[in-house]
């Protein structure tokens, strides 16, 4: 039997030195963790549990913009009054996240430490070679099951496509993950591939994350969350898209648009090109949908995820014309 | 397990009678965690077993490394096929003499990926997965086959006891003025019960007792007694609640045999469990199907001739039938039929039964078929079906025993609407979304068999039935009470029902939507003939209150005894009991013929041998069901939301109208599954199916289910069980995918021919 030590870190101080440990692992939610462990992927040798740790689950939003501590609960946050009012996009992303079970349980903390659902990332005993797992061993997901799997951001190390929703909309409004003493905006935050996909987060040995700031913004108040996906409920998305916007006193001229993408890239996706094509054009149907076409600018499919490059435009255009029809 | 009316039952929105909708009396104990499953047992000396599976889909095992494993912490046994004594071949499920060979449920040859190779046993379950990964197995890998598609699968083997032609359909076909023909395929497919399979083994000297859920008590009693040459009534299983099986817990299988073998050897009681991994492996789900169908048709729609040629997988060395020409050949008239199959062997596990084994993917073929052929020629999907209704079952050339399919699409289109159509594709929408409307047909044989109970009248008065058929959901705790408590003329709360326990009168299998007939006529004679007991004894016996009234006949009613016109005392049933000196009555009833011998009556509970044939004498008798659905489909994503289903079905009488409903309404909800969701997914290097868990492997959500409006349009049918009922838990998943495929054409244009629909087929 595989033995771990378990530690309750007395604070956030004792749990960045816990954390340092070699093997060691900040145990919040449980929610992915443990389910990685269960099927043989985390195998840490010291759990740093933070649950109890207080002040770190509060939830502050005024003008200026909104915190989010690292303990607080998926579903608390998706119902906060100042949440839905303020950003739209972050409630939606949240309730449309998992399922009931897990909102309950797990933490915006670890929720940004999400990992991939890439089946031969999972599956270590069928699959042996897998960068992320195993650096250097190889790509199973290559010329296999690719339904699920990134369009964009990928590299020929890795094609895992990011699982979350939260992330998405969190990189649309720019937000900032509160490393203790130093702050990383959420779009730095998530790592691409490249070489050395088994590193996904701009994170480092001894740091916690300790809050999610989210700048307020026009934009961010008129946003929207729009998740495709096979399933209705508890499915990750076949193509994503937090959408934010704020229009001129004509109330039809674009002055700012956010859209990042999500299901369809290995980190959650901001599509700046879109922005640009529409940033100070009026409103209209055919130019969102021309526009929005530049959000999978570069992708490049493995075959049976094809269709994602077909569906992401389509997502980011209903989103932002929804978005239009609230003027 | 016993069920306790008196705790549980809740007559409040029903009558108590068979054909009252008394609710699940074994609801509240699975609400509230109190219902015990088979593995939850707590037995002392209990230990863990853990498989491991070969990670290649084709070749031989060269070596296993069990050292590490073995000294592993808590490891008791390390089981591979080298250290393991054989078993002895068990006979099928029809009870054919099985081969003079052993069979060993731990393989060295390969032929899928997921092939029990060996298992860990320790004190622990946590000891013995950590030491399950530190078994090394090496191999020598060989090609695999990996499925229908494979190339070098090939046309299979002809299945000639498939075939069913009459007239001249190649012919016809020709000569037809209008003709479609098109290709249908549906893909291995899973059970996916919310309760994993597994077991807890137990040896004390020869007696073997195994909790294990079960849909067939004594026929996997007969296996292991079978796999070990001791005999049948040496093994005792127990079956107490089982957590969903749709097909896949009616046989013994390989894991049950590792466990029992660890017990064995160990003599300890051994638990296994499969992880849900496991599950996609460790038997089969449904077999992946290749259809085509060809109608030919005058420009009326009459159909003139229809050639049907199926595929079906099966596996390297087993063999599997999916019966794909079965709805086909006996829903609509033709005069001229040809349908053939083949089965192709894949490197996968033997696949297995599933919730309408045959009809179900049969269904898609013929009524996706029979709707192609409405748009060919213009006329609307429900009127074609009218115009070629089989007024007699068109391949066994005998009158239906009952058939309220007409009743079904009159029923089902009245409430649905369905004269409000449009009869165009892309027709329909709101917004985004493009609606559609469509209807298929399903059917079910109706399966027979023979059964057995015993019944008891205790000296309170009270009622026990025992059965060792089970309930795994569906109802038969509640329908025996029912049942006992008309025949015997007592409240359904005085009655306990008695089920899971191969101690008890035997049953045969449940499946094919047969027990609740058979077992409802076994518990109704044997209550008969305890309640003929009682009255001769309250008319006969000297010390009865009613000796003197010399009386022909009693009434029992409300759990008392009066004569027929009131003259005379009035007692309860213990009154009557202590009266005579009585303790009990009790008596065991079958429903087999009276001369049966012991062998027969065996084969009939441990084999499927004595089933009676759906078309045997002057009747044909069948389930039906008409489904009318409506879609939403995104026209920019693809995605296929179904939003209202009506559904009118023909189960014959109804023992209990809110559980058959349920039934359906589930049978409704897996359909939906497998028409828009449900696919194992093979990644074709390895052989092996990748979506084994229940996050990729998408069944539906409440969030994908609508409200589901159930109509029964079925009368007594007397030719198909003693009180009239027909099957149930098959029938309404018959129909659903071909209604929801016709009815995302009628939105989209896009005939979808391969399931499930999902939304890069539409985008």
């Amino acid at each position: 039997m595989r033995d771990f030590s378990y530690l309750r870190a007395s604070s956030v101080d004792a749990a960045r030195q816990a954390s340092a440990l070699p093997g060691a692992m900040l145990l919040a939610g449980g929610t992915t963790l443990i389910d990685l462990a269960k099927c043989g992927v985390a195998e840490p040798d010291t759990l740093v549990d933070i649950t109890h740790l207080k002040g770190l689950d509060a939830i502050t939003v005024d003008d200026r913009g909104a915190t989010i501590g690292a303990l607080a609960k998926m579903s608390g946050i998706a119902d906060h009054a100042d949440i839905k009012s303020r950003y739209p996009a972050v409630s939606e992303a949240l309730w449309q996240a998992a399922s009931a079970q897990i909102r309950n349980m797990a933490t915006i903390g670890g929720n940004l430490m999400q990992r991939t659902r890439c089946p031969y990332f999972r599956d270590g005993e069928n699959f042996p070679a897998c960068n992320k797992r195993r650096p250097g061993s190889g790509c199973s997901a290559i010329g296999g099951v690719t339904r699920g799997h990134a369009v964009l951001g990928t590299s020929e190390a890795c094609i895992a496509t990011y699982p979350g929703d939260l992330a998405v909309a969190l990189v649309a409004f720019d937000a900032m993950v509160h490393l203790g003493d130093r702050q990383v905006a959420v779009d730095d935050f998530f790592l691409l591939p490249g070489a050395a996909p088994e590193r996904e987060h701009a994170i480092q040995p001894g740091e916690v994350i300790t809050a999610i700031s989210i700048p307020g913004s026009t934009a961010a108040r008129r946003s929207t969350y729009l998740k495709v996906r096979d399933r209705q409920s508890y499915e990750f998305a076949a193509a994503s898209a937090a959408v934010g916007i704020e229009f001129e006193a004509d109330g039809r001229t674009i002055r700012d648009l956010r859209v990042a993408l999500g299901g369809v890239a290995t980190k959650p996706w901001r599509a700046r090109g879109v922005e640009a094509a529409l940033k100070g054009k009026v409103l209209d149907a055919d130019a969102v949908k021309r526009a929005s076409l530049l959000a999978v600018e570069g992708a490049v499919d493995h075959g049976a995820n094809h269709y994602k490059i077909e569906l992401a435009p389509r997502v980011v255009a209903r989103a932002i014309l929804k978005l239009g029809e609230t003027a | 397990m016993t069920v306790h009316m008196k705790r549980h039952g809740d007559a409040s929105d029903g009558t108590e009678a068979v054909g009252g909708r008394l609710s699940r009396v074994d609801g509240p104990a699975k609400i509230t965690g109190a219902a015990k499953y088979a593995v939850e047992q707590r037995l002392d000396g209990l230990a863990y077993a853990v498989l491991v599976e070969s990670t290649i889909a084709a070749g031989k095992v060269r070596s296993i490394d069990t050292d590490a494993a073995q000294a592993a912490p808590g490891v008791l046994k390390v089981l591979t096929r080298d250290n393991i004594p054989p078993l002895k071949t068990a006979s099928d499920w029809l009870g054919t003499p099985p081969p003079d060979a052993p069979y060993c449920p731990l393989a060295h040859d390969i032929t899928f990926s997921g092939q029990h190779v060996a298992a860990v046993v320790a004190e622990t379950f946590e000891q013995a997965v950590a030491a399950a990964a530190l078994v090394k197995v090496s191999y020598d890998e060989t090609p695999a086959i990996v499925d229908l598609s494979d190339a070098k699968a090939g046309d299979g083997i002809p299945i000639d006891a498939m075939t069913k032609e009459w007239g001249d359909a190649a012919t016809a076909f020709a000569a037809a003025p209008v003709r479609i023909c098109a290709a249908y395929n549906t893909p291995r497919e899973y059970q996916a019960p919310m309760e994993p399979h597994g077991l807890i083994a137990r040896w004390e000297g020869d007696q073997l007792t195994v909790w294990e859920p079960s849909q067939w008590l004594d026929g996997m009693a007969r296996t292991y007694a079978e796999w070990f040459g001791v005999p049948f009534e040496n093994v005792r299983l127990v079956s107490p609640y089982i957590g969903g099986g749709f097909g896949s817990k009616a046989l013994a299988l390989g894991h049950g045999a590792v466990a029992a073998i660890a017990a064995r050897m160990l003599e300890r009681p051994v638990r296994l469990v499969m992880t849900r991994p496991q599950t996609f492996t460790g038997y089969g789900g449904r077999a992946a199907t290749r259809q085509t169908v060809t109608i030919g048709a005058d420009a009326d729609g009459i159909i003139q001739s229809i050639v049907h040629r199926g595929v079906n997988e099966t596996s390297i060395d087993g063999m599997w039938v999916e019966p794909l020409g079965s709805t086909t050949s006996i829903m609509y008239q033709t005069p001229n039929f040809s349908s053939r199959q083949n089965v192709v062997r894949v490197n996968s596990v033997v696949p297995g039964a599933m919730r309408a084994p045959g009809e179900n993917p049969s269904a898609f073929g013929i009524e996706s078929a029979i709707d192609e052929l409405a748009y060919e020629v213009g006329i609307d999907p429900l009127e074609i079906r009218l115009r070629n209704y089989a007024e007699q079952d068109p391949h066994a050339k005998k009158a239906w025993s009952t058939r309220q399919l007409r009743e079904a699409y009159a029923a089902g289109a009245e409430r649905f609407g369905w004269s409000k159509r449009s009869p165009e594709p892309r027709s329909m929408r709101d917004g985004n979304q493009l609606i559609g409307w469509g209807v298929a047909a399903g059917t079910y044989p109706v399966r027979r068999a023979y059964g057995e109970a015993m019944v008891r009248i205790l000296a309170d008065g009270s009622v026990e039935v025992e059965s060792s058929s089970i309930d795994m959901g569906q109802g038969t705790y509640t329908i025996l009470a029912q049942t006992a408590a008309e025949t015997l003329g007592v409240p359904a709360d005085n009655v306990v029902v008695k089920l899971g326990d191969s101690r008890f009168a035997r049953a045969g299998v449940t499946g094919g939507s047969r027990l609740a007939g058979v077992m409802t006529g076994a518990v109704h004679k044997a209550a008969s003939a305890a309640l003929d007991e009682l009255v001769g004894l309250a008319i006969s016996d000297q010390r009865s209150p009613f000796h003197a009234l010399q009386a022909n006949t009693l009434v029992v009613a409300n759990g008392r005894i009066t004569s027929p016109r009131g003259e005379g005392p009035e007692v309860s049933i213990a009154e009557l009991l202590a009266s005579v000196g009585r303790d009990r009555i009790e008596a065991k009833g079958d429903t087999m013929p009276a001369n049966s011998t012991a062998e027969e009556r065996y084969k009939n509970y441990t084999t499927i041998a004595m089933a009676l044939p759906h078309t045997e004498g002057d009747y044909s008798r069948y389930s039906w069901c008409a489904h009318f659905i409506e879609v939403r489909v995104d026209e920019d994503f693809g995605t296929v939301r179904v939003s209202r289903v009506v559904s009118a079905l023909d189960s014959g009488r109804l023992y209990n109208p809110k559980l058959a409903e349920s039934q359906w309404k589930g049978g409704i909800i897996m359909g939906i599954g497998q028409a828009l969701l449900e696919e194992g997914i093979v990644d074709r290097r390895h052989g092996r199916i990748v979506n084994n868990n229940l996050a990729d492997y998408l069944v539906p959500t409440n969030a994908d289910i609508p409200d589901i409006e159930v109509i029964s349009v079925g009368i007594p049918d007397p030719h198909s069980s003693a009180l009239g009922g027909k099957g149930v838990g098959e029938l309404a998943i018959v129909g659903v995918a071909p209604a929801i495929a016709n009815a995302v054409f009628h939105a989209t244009g896009k005939r979808i021919r391969d399931l499930p629909i999902t939304l890069e087929k539409l985008i």
